[in-house]
C-alpha cells in the first residue's frame, strides 16, 4: 500500500511542477486538475472518503471548469 | 536575481513547514476529544458516519459559519460578475451533438447521485457539501451543453435562501425545545436507518441544497458573462 501512495505522490509532484512550467494555460489547468484527482485518490487510500469526495467534485470538477472558462475569456498563453 | 530570491523564499517557507510538521506526532492518541468522538459519537448523535456526527452535531455552529463564508463568496462573485443586461447568447456556438446527448442522458443520474450522497450523509461517507458539489457539477454539464440558455438564476437564489433559512430555523427550534442552538430535539431512532440521527438529516439536506444552488449559481455567473 505504501508503494501505491508513494507512486501517487510522485505523480502529484510531477503534475504540480508541470503546472507551474507550462506556458499554455489550458495545459496548466489540466495538470492542476490531475493534481486534485490524484490527491482525491490519495485521500481515499488514507481512509478519508468524505474528503476524497469533496476533493474530486470541487477540486477536479468545478474548479477546473471555472479555470477553463476564465482562460477562454482571457488569454490562452502566458507571456 | 528574481529567480534566486524566489528560490530562497521557497526554501525558507519549506524549512518553516518542515520544522512545524516534524514536531507533530502523527498517528498518536493525543486529543481526548477525538477519542470521545470515536467512542461515543454514534451513541450520542445516532449518526453512524462519525465525520457527519462531528460536522453537524458536535461542530454544528462551525458548519453554520462555513456555510456563511460560502454564501459571502457566492455573493461576491455575483457582485463582481454582474450579469450583463443584454443576453450573452448571441455569438455563442452550440455544443456538439455528443455533448448535448451525453448531458441529456447523464444529468438525471448525476443529480440522483448528489441527492443520494446528501440524504445519506449520516450513514455513508459524504454529506451536504459533497452532494451539493455533485449537484452543481450536473448543472455545469447543462451549461456546457447549452451555453446560450439563460439559467434559472432566480430559482437558484430562492433555493439557496430558503435552505439557509431552514438551517437557521432548525437551529432556533433547538433553543425553543431547550437543547440549545442547533441541538437535537428529535428522537434518535434506530441506528443505520435513513430516518435516524434526529435533526442531522434535515440540516444536511438544507446544507446540500444550499451548497448546490450556490455553486451552480457561481458557475452560471461565470459561464454567462460575455
Amino acid at each position: 500500500m505504501i508503494i501505491i501512495e508513494a507512486i501517487l505522490i510522485l505523480f502529484m509532484l510531477v503534475a504540480a511542477v508541470a503546472t507551474s512550467l507550462f506556458r499554455d494555460l489550458i495545459s496548466a489547468v489540466v495538470t492542476c486538475a490531475a493534481v486534485s484527482l490524484l490527491a482525491s485518490l490519495l485521500f481515499y487510500l488514507l481512509d478519508a472518503p468524505d474528503v476524497a469526495m469533496a476533493e474530486a467534485a470541487i477540486g477536479a470538477g468545478l474548479t477546473t471548469a471555472m479555470f477553463v472558462v476564465a482562460v477562454r475569456k482571457t488569454k490562452r498563453h502566458e507571456e | 536575481m528574481r529567480k534566486a530570491v524566489a528560490l530562497l523564499l521557497v526554501l525558507v517557507v519549506g524549512a518553516g513547514f518542515y520544522v512545524v510538521l516534524a514536531n507533530i506526532p502523527f498517528g498518536v492518541d493525543k486529543a481526548d476529544v477525538a477519542n470521545h468522538y470515536v467512542r461515543n459519537g454514534a451513541r450520542e448523535t445516532g449518526a453512524v458516519n462519525i465525520v457527519t456526527a462531528i460536522v453537524v452535531a458536535y461542530r454544528g455552529f462551525d458548519t453554520l459559519g462555513e456555510v456563511t463564508v460560502l454564501f459571502i463568496a457566492a455573493v461576491g462573485v455575483g457582485a463582481v460578475l454582474l450579469p450583463a443586461s443584454r443576453p450573452a447568447a448571441e455569438e455563442k456556438t452550440e455544443a456538439s451533438l455528443i455533448v448535448r446527448t451525453g448531458s441529456r442522458v447523464l444529468f438525471p443520474f448525476i443529480i440522483l447521485l448528489g441527492a443520494y450522497i446528501l440524504v445519506h450523509g449520516h450513514l455513508t461517507p459524504g454529506g451536504g457539501f459533497q452532494g451539493g458539489a455533485v449537484i452543481a457539477s450536473g448543472f455545469l454539464l447543462l451549461y456546457l451543453a447549452w451555453p446560450g440558455q439563460g439559467a434559472a438564476r432566480k430559482a437558484f437564489s430562492a433555493v439557496e435562501s430558503l435552505s439557509g433559512l431552514a438551517f437557521v430555523a432548525v437551529g432556533i427550534l433547538g433553543i425553543v425545545y431547550g437543547v440549545g442552538f442547533l441541538g437535537n430535539f428529535l428522537p434518535l431512532g434506530v441506528r443505520n436507518e435513513l430516518l435516524s440521527a434526529g435533526v442531522i438529516p434535515i440540516i444536511y439536506v438544507a446544507i446540500g441544497l444550499k451548497v448546490g444552488a450556490e455553486l451552480a449559481g457561481v458557475v452560471g455567473h461565470l459561464m454567462e458573462r460575455p
